[in-house]
């Protein structure tokens, strides 16, 4: 039964990917100019040179074929070349993927520790002070703008402390970037994982184990963490929208490379290959995590794939 | 008639402010709302104005939050800011909650493929992580503060339409729905006269909890470059404005951060107990 769960669940995302995708299409389509003209940049061209561009590039066909042509590319990878730098999309994508990844990782450890510190303070004595003020502080976290706390963290920790560099490259300069994503994701983190520890420990259960005399600590650990963890955990998908979210941004406040400046950069520059290809890879690992993490949900809690 | 009848609003307004957090949140968004409204005769320097000091100057008695790159006094052009940074907010969530939550309504109420359709419909549209649709609905529609509140706008309908749609689920099982039908009430009459006065608490909870996300995404796009431009004084450009003088005039950014933080602080601390106050599954728990 969970083997058909399973293939259930992984074929149901092809029809999503391909429906996402042709949003994306469609979106693009709606871009008022000549992409062959937005190309050239404004270098004056003779119309020859212009039609041989858009039989190049597929633009003379028809629009459902062009849209047959953009989901092979899309399934493939091939999203041509970028109209400002003439590379291939993919391998720009490529370059600037591990520094978005290494943000994201960072960010979402930040985030994780933080959010689950916080979120199991405040569950396990709910309404007390220190409840008001985790929650406080989970609010005051969703509520900065990260572009905002990154810059306040450089003028501190690196303009007035000096304790980090302000540019450069390795571990060290992921520290700052990481703090301001992750303090993004602790502020919905700890208010998910306090909720979920509330709820866990008005069961049954909590009570039979409490009342057989089992040690707090060990009640706290094997029963309230191991069941108010998975409610969060389904969440790490919306997380992860967050996270790309705060990648955008926090590459531009420290003006790291990656996707996030990549698209910024590309929609700006009107470079529409970029923007597709930026668009269309974000939105299937998206997709595609929140599959997993679907997966991942089920494989914890076996009620889920016997649904 | 209608199901459980809404609460008086001056009982749920009552009931909001006597926590003390929702009630400091209201005078901070009061503060800043008359602040925006009163802009023009509180602020001692036009915002826009140029080399009414120097350039870059530290704050000081004169010039409360200092001044920017151009000698414009940046304590008159925060004041000015929240103008735009809560209009655009407002107008934000009004776009997601009208077509939203409409369309929410529409596909729960018809049920069938109708709803089978629409739910899929949602579900595409959840594939983006929203800031990923708001830039992409900026690249179609180009640059600029409105064109920034559409993106985000849209970006936020799928979120609506799903919520709405559950809880236009629940409410039409319920017998006052069943029976506006067998006394022949028509499809129209039904969703104004009898789902929407009952899906209001959901409304206002959503749009409540969506205000703060909704002032905070606009004023992202703007601060990456694809929202309000220079030299408007909304909080985000302001920031990207400031961006590049972090070291050697913080307060160009420390100030319209500020602004921008306490907004949307205020609007999640009054949102949150809203939500508490209205939502039934929330009842109880604190």
């Amino acid at each position: 039964m969970r083997g058909t769960w399973l293939l259930r669940r992984l074929l149901g995302i092809i029809p999503t990917l391909l429906l996402t995708w042709s949003v994306v299409f469609a979106a693009l389509q709606m871009v008022p100019g000549d992409p062959v003209s937005l190309m050239l940049g404004g270098t004056p061209a003779s119309q020859e040179v212009i039609q041989a561009e858009r039989h190049r590039l597929g633009l003379d066909q028809p629009v459902h074929l062009q849209y047959l042509n953009f989901l092979r590319h899309a399934v493939t990878g091939d999203f041509g070349a970028s109209f400002t730098t003439r590379q291939p999309v993919l391998s720009m994508i490529g370059e600037q993927l591990p520094f978005t990844l290494s943000l994201a990782a960072g960010g979402l450890l930040v985030g994780a520790v933080l959010g689950t510190l916080l979120g199991v303070l405040a569950g396990l004595r709910p309404n007390g002070w220190t409840d008001a003020g985790v929650m406080t502080m989970a609010l005051a976290g969703l509520s900065l703008p990260s572009f905002w706390i990154g810059m306040v963290l450089i003028h501190v920790f690196a303009t007035l402390l000096g304790w980090v560099p302000v540019i450069g490259t390795g571990p060290v300069s992921l520290i700052l970037p990481s703090i301001t994503v992750g303090l993004f994701l602790a502020g919905g983190l700890a208010r998910l994982i306090r909720a979920s520890i509330i709820e866990v420990q008005g069961q049954d259960y909590i009570r039979t184990a409490h009342a057989k005399g089992l040690p707090p600590l060990l009640v706290v650990g094997k029963h309230i963490a191991r069941n108010a963890v998975i409610p969060p955990l389904t969440l790490l998908g919306v997380q992860f929208a967050l996270l790309i979210g705060g990648a955008v941004v926090t590459e531009r406040v420290f003006a790291r490379p990656g996707i996030g400046a990549m698209l910024v950069d590309a929609v700006l520059s009107k470079d529409y290959p970029l923007v597709q290809g930026i668009v269309v890879v974000t939105t299937g690992a998206y997709i595609v995590i929140n599959l997993a993490i679907d997966l991942v949900y089920g494989l914890i809690d076996p009620r889920i794939s016997r649904q | 008639m209608s199901g459980a009848a809404p609460a008086p609003a001056r009982r749920v307004l009552r009931r909001v402010l006597s926590a003390p957090g929702a009630l400091a949140g209201a005078l901070i968004l009061a503060v800043l709302i008359a602040g925006a409204i009163l802009a023009p005769l509180v602020v001692p320097y036009d915002w826009n104005e140029t080399r009414v000091c120097a350039r870059l100057a530290a704050p000081s008695a004169t010039h409360w939050f200092g001044c920017d790159l151009y000698g414009r006094d940046i304590f008159s052009r925060v004041l000015y800011g929240g103008r735009y940074s809560l209009s655009v907010g407002i107008a934000t969530v009004a776009v997601s909650l009208i077509f939203g939550g409409l369309f929410g309504t529409v596909i729960g109420y018809a049920g069938g493929r109708i709803d089978a359709l629409g739910t899929r419909a949602i579900d595409v549209m959840l594939g983006f992580p929203p800031i990923i649709m708001a830039i992409l609905v900026v690249a179609v529609l180009g640059v600029g503060v409105w064109n920034a509140a559409l993106a985000v706008g849209i970006a936020g309908i799928p979120r609506f339409a799903r919520v709405v749609r559950g809880a236009t689920l629940s409410l039409v099982e319920r017998e006052f729905i069943e029976g506006a039908h067998a006394i022949g009430a028509d499809r129209t009459r039904v969703i104004r006269r009898h789902l929407l006065p009952n899906l209001a608490p959901t409304l206002i909870v959503l749009t409540s909890l969506d205000l703060g996300n909704a002032i905070l995404s606009t004023a992202t796009l703007s601060f990456l470059g694809l929202g309000a431009q220079p030299p408007a004084p909304e909080w985000g450009a302001m920031l990207n404005a400031g961006r590049e003088f972090i070291r050697y005039a913080p307060w160009t950014m420390l100030f319209p951060g500020a602004a921008l933080f306490l907004a949307v602080m205020a609007v999640n601390l009054v949102g949150d107990r809203l939500s508490q106050v209205l939502d039934p599954r929330q009842r109880g728990r604190s």
